[in-house]
């Protein structure tokens, strides 16, 4: 069979199937850099505005333009919107990929393609939707560049009229995607009417996927975890940011240079509270974080792996001169430059020990947007009250991709300095010792350059130092103020985010993960419940580990660490953290550059489990 | 340093030795002390509050001298030629403090080139003095990119590569004050480091500074005896400062005279100056000239005010960021209700 076939034979009896209602996923195939964001973010955000949970994934190329892109949306009347490992509906516009796109539709899923892609079609177990998304497109728009833009606003109002999407529903989402500007939907609107129209009047309906509204997200609001995390810094009071354009961390930055100027404008004298630097390098950009952070800013730095390489020396000195930096990893695959664009929860154990010598940082594990914004704001307080640098560990899925989520909550707490000294203090006290450990925390008094006292003023260094700031290679000096960063770092472990548990009754078999891991493991949970496996679940919201995650492993026969990468770079920590247990542990991980999945997941631990099918 | 010097005390009140720093570990005699020295002079003499600088340096023995000056100043000794980014940083935090960075020429020659030339393009408000010995003091006698072509080090042989002229990579970057000294002539040191602490932005002072122990012999062109005899002045000028009327008399076309940003002035001998410091492109040839001739020219090679600091470019106001009230960072309830609504 080849190309512009009318439903088939075999169509027919698929079509005599019972509908499958807000429950599939859609891998949309097309060519980077030919605007096909715009029509995916407007499907995703329609289906999220019909009250269906949903998720949606880029799957991009290093590249700004040709090569092949895929976008996968996921609607689950139950909640599950983590990536499924195949699509049933495929929509494919680019002729590069069509033959790798025509072989992953799922049996009894269905393909929409353009019109003009040649290709041998040959499967009778799922449905064929061939559209004229040139022919529609050259009517709508004459001028050729935009004419790719316009393209995929042909396969919006196709898909609309094929799986019943409101088209008001699609207005709206539009609506969202140009912030309200009429011009542009209305030429986007257009396009998806005709598009709708062309459908309902020349396509046979032979699937059974369909949308109906529901309330699942009523309340609800979708956002980046870049974006969440720059909000949440910004209440969280950041004064100084300092960055360099490095993919999937950029559009942190950008959501920082979006907001600052409406939220972060002085009503009184019309100036900025804050002050955002584009560096030459990162390590530039966290030595202006580190000279910020001294002299008293709330001063923060974005960046993915290479960028955190360069950040090496800078994070040691930051850790020794006692200097607080809120630093996000948005962890992309490596090593080296890897596979820039997909993601990886990589960089755990080389960020958790960043520097030379003994060091170690406490570092957040959001999970969700909401986390990404809770955390962005106490970064801020954490790394001033330990003064230290302080690290969120984000990844490109979390980051870059659209996620439901619960309104956030407005910071509950106000904004904490830590132990900072006035000179009124100065008078009182007479003098202070920096590095002294006076109430048994391990964290020492500071005071900020300018504060005027003639003995307000030390002298911060990365070499060897006493109490006092002063240059010492004394063995006791070293060895009392490793002492103290130690009895610091005991503090992280008290005040960092506990881990959050699930405990089942009468489970043998426990889940360890973090990160944007978290909806794969959900999902995976209930998939091995059905397989008669009953798991706990503990997400770790911070490094270092703590007691509550200790007991968890103690309550469990076996225990698997489900995470992003190669070497099971969090159950190396774990072994470290409760050797006792160490054989307990059991590694599930799994790095492809692709979000996990809960097949995968569950496959991996029934096959351990001696269960699998 | 008589005790009646000591005693005297400048327009704010304090003695010279409240300037005072550490005790210098550094070899009798290393160009870097002298320097030190006069930081305290400059600094007594214009009456700065130490209260309200911070002293910055990377690593190398030139890196160590914040330690050895104004000991109620904040310091920070960074890392190896990351002094500049800690600074742009720091300054932008809290602009009204008055900066002093130190470095040497590996730290900005060489490893820290980058971030110094990226910080003079920001030109964040400070003065940044590079005490260039030509070799690798602290890690023993190697040659550092400021060496001249055919100079020779006992362990390193002789260089053959051409040097990096600090002052020319300054001006190529649009520095407004840019300056050359010697750390055997202390009192051009002096009236440079008042003039460069009055400067609006970045000022650069490329200050030949002898390291006794790995390149001081006589033929080397960064050693006390080559700089005696072979300082060629293109300049000589006072310093006046703001609070001070010119007091000093001149016949008309005599002197030129500079206003600095802080209100201050340079009055400049036009009869033997030998070169205009406001034409930024005779400020390029001379050092050209310079280098062909193998010159060592000292003076203030060019000063302009124009261009606007980096605390004004970010149009920091009067409360620097580090001292931000928090009522004023954090933006309110609604507005963060009014951002989640659009998101639904
Ligand atoms: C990243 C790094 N690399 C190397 C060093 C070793 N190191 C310390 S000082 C120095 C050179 C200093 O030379 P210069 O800046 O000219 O200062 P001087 O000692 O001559 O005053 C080097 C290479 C270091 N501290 N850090
Ligand atoms: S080695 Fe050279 S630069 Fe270092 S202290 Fe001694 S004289 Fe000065
Ligand atoms: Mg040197």
């Amino acid at each position: 069979m080849i190309t512009s076939l009318q439903p088939s034979v075999h169509e027919d009896a698929l079509a005599s199937r019972p509908p499958v209602i807000n429950d599939f996923s859609i891998r949309v195939a097309t060519k980077n850099g030919s605007g096909s964001q715009t029509a995916n973010t407007t499907l995703l955000r329609a289906l999220f505005k019909m009250g269906i949970p949903v998720s949606g994934k880029n799957l991009f190329p290093s590249n700004i333009q040709g090569m092949p892109t895929w976008y996968t949306i996921r609607a689950n009347k139950d909640g599950f919107i983590a990536r499924r490992p195949s699509a049933e509906i495929v929509v494919a516009i680019n002729p590069a990929t069509a033959i790798e796109d025509y072989q992953s539709v799922e049996t009894g899923g269905f393909f929409m393609y353009a019109d003009d892609i040649k290709l041998q079609m040959n499967r009778s177990d799922i449905s064929h939707y061939p559209i004229p998304v040139k022919k529609l497109a050259t009517e709508n728009e004459k001028d050729p560049k935009l004419r790719t833009y316009v393209a995929n606003m042909v396969y919006v109002g196709a898909l609309a009229w094929l799986l019943g999407i409101d088209l008001a529903d699609i207005e709206s989402a539009l609506l969202f995607h140009f912030k309200g500007k009429r011009k542009p939907v209305d030429s986007n609107m257009k396009v998806v009417r005709q598009a709708h129209q062309w459908a309902a009047e020349n396509l046979i309906k032979t699937d059974p996927f369909r949308v109906e509204k529901m309330n699942a997200t009523d309340g609800l609001i979708m956002i980046d975890g870049n974006t969440a995390g720059a909000l949440g810094a910004i209440y969280g009071g950041v004064t100084f940011a300092a960055w360099y354009p490095i993919t999937p961390a950029t559009s942190l930055a950008d959501a920082l240079n979006h907001f600052l100027p409406r939220l972060r404008t002085d009503p009184e004298t019309g100036l900025p509270t804050y002050a955002i630097l584009q560096a030459e390098d990162e390590l530039a950009a966290l030595g202006m974080v580190v000279g910020a952070g001294w002299a008293g800013a709330r001063a923060m730095t974005s960046t993915s792996g290479p960028g955190i390489s360069l950040m090496t020396e800078f994070t040691g000195l930051a850790y020794f001169a006692e200097v607080p930096a809120v630093i996000w990893d948005v962890q992309r695959m490596g090593p080296s430059t890897g596979m820039p664009t997909r993601v990886s929860q990589g960089d755990v154990l080389k960020v958790y020990f960043l520097g030379h010598g003994d060091a170690k940082h406490p570092c957040y594990l959001p999970g969700n947007v909401k986390e990404c914004f809770e955390f962005g704001w106490r970064a801020f307080d954490l790394a001033e009250y330990l003064q230290t640098p302080v690290f969120v560990l984000s990844d490109l899925d979390l980051g870059m991709n659209q996620w439901m989520s619960e309104p956030f909550e407005y910071p509950d707490q106000p904004m904490q300095r830590g132990k900072v000294l006035t000179a009124d203090d100065l008078k009182r006290l007479g003098g202070f010792a920096r590095y002294r450990d006076v109430d048994g925390d391990g964290i020492g008094y500071r005071t900020l350059p300018g504060t005027d006292h003639p003995l307000a003023a030390y002298f911060a260094r990365g070499t060897g130092h006493n109490e006092r700031a002063q240059l010492s290679e004394r063995p006791e000096d070293w060895e009392n103020n490793m002492a103290r960063l130690g009895r610091k770092f005991e503090m992280a472990r008290k005040l960092m985010p506990k881990p959050i548990v699930q405990r089942v009754d009468d489970a043998e078999i426990g889940i360890i993960s973090y990160g944007s891991a978290d909806p794969a493991v959900e999902e995976a949970r209930a998939l091995l419940a059905q397989a008669g496996i009953k798991t706990s679940y503990l997400r770790l919201r911070a490094l270092p580990l703590e007691q509550t995650t200790t007991d968890f492993i103690a309550a469990h026969r076996r225990c698997y660490v489900v995470e992003l990468n190669t070497d099971a770079q969090m159950l190396q920590l774990l072994r470290l953290h409760a050797p006792e247990f160490a054989t307990r542990l059991v590694a599930a991980n799994h790095s492809d550059g692709l979000p996990l999945t809960a097949d995968w997941i569950s496959a991996a631990i029934r096959t351990s489990e001696g269960t699998a099918i | 340093m008589g005790t009646a010097s000591l005693q005297k005390a400048n327009v704010i009140g304090l003695q010279k030795i409240d300037y005072k720093g550490n005790d210098s570990t550094l070899c009798a005699g290393c160009g870097h002390d002298s320097i030190a020295s006069q930081i305290i002079t400059a600094c007594y003499e214009m009456g700065v509050k130490p209260e309200h600088v911070i002293k910055l340096s990377g690593i190398g023995c030139s890196s160590k001298s914040p330690a050895y000056f104004m000991n109620r100043a904040w310091g920070f000794n960074t890392l190896h030629g990351r002094m500049a980014a800690v600074a742009t940083g720091a300054l932008t935090a809290n602009h009204k403090l008055t900066g002093i960075g130190v470095s040497g020429d590996g730290d900005t020659g060489s490893i820290g080139l980058g971030n110094f030339k990226h910080m003079v393009r920001r030109n964040v408000r400070m003065v940044y003095i590079i005490e260039n010995n030509g070799v690798y003091g602290l890690t023993k006698g190697q040659f550092s990119a400021t060496a001249d072509v055919g100079q020779e080090l006992k362990h390193a042989g002789k260089n053959e590569l051409p040097p990096i002229d600090l002052c020319m990579e300054a001006l190529i970057a649009e520095c407004g004050f840019v300056a050359r000294s010697f750390a055997g002539d202390p009192k051009q040191v002096v009236t440079l480091l008042k003039a460069a602490l009055s400067h609006r932005g970045t000022a650069v002072l490329d200050i030949i500074s002898p390291c006794v122990t790995f390149n001081n012999h006589d033929d080397s062109t960064k050693s006390y005896v080559w700089g005696k005899t072979n300082d060629d002045r293109i300049n000589d000028f006072t310093y006046v400062p703001h609070q001070e009327e010119i007091m000093v008399e001149y016949e008309e076309g005599e002197v030129k005279e500079v206003t600095l940003h802080d209100g201050s002035h340079i009055l400049l001998k036009k009869l033997d100056s030998k070169h205009d410091p406001t034409d930024r492109a005779a400020a390029i040839e001379l050092l050209e000239e310079a280098r062909e001739k193998q010159l060592f020219i000292t003076g203030l090679l060019y000063v302009d005010n124009r261009r606007p600091s980096l605390a004004e470019h970010l149009r920091l106001g009067d409360t620097p960021l580090a001292l931000m009230p928090f009522e004023r960072l954090r933006p309110s309830r609604e507005s963060l209700d009014k951002i989640l609504d659009s998101m639904k």
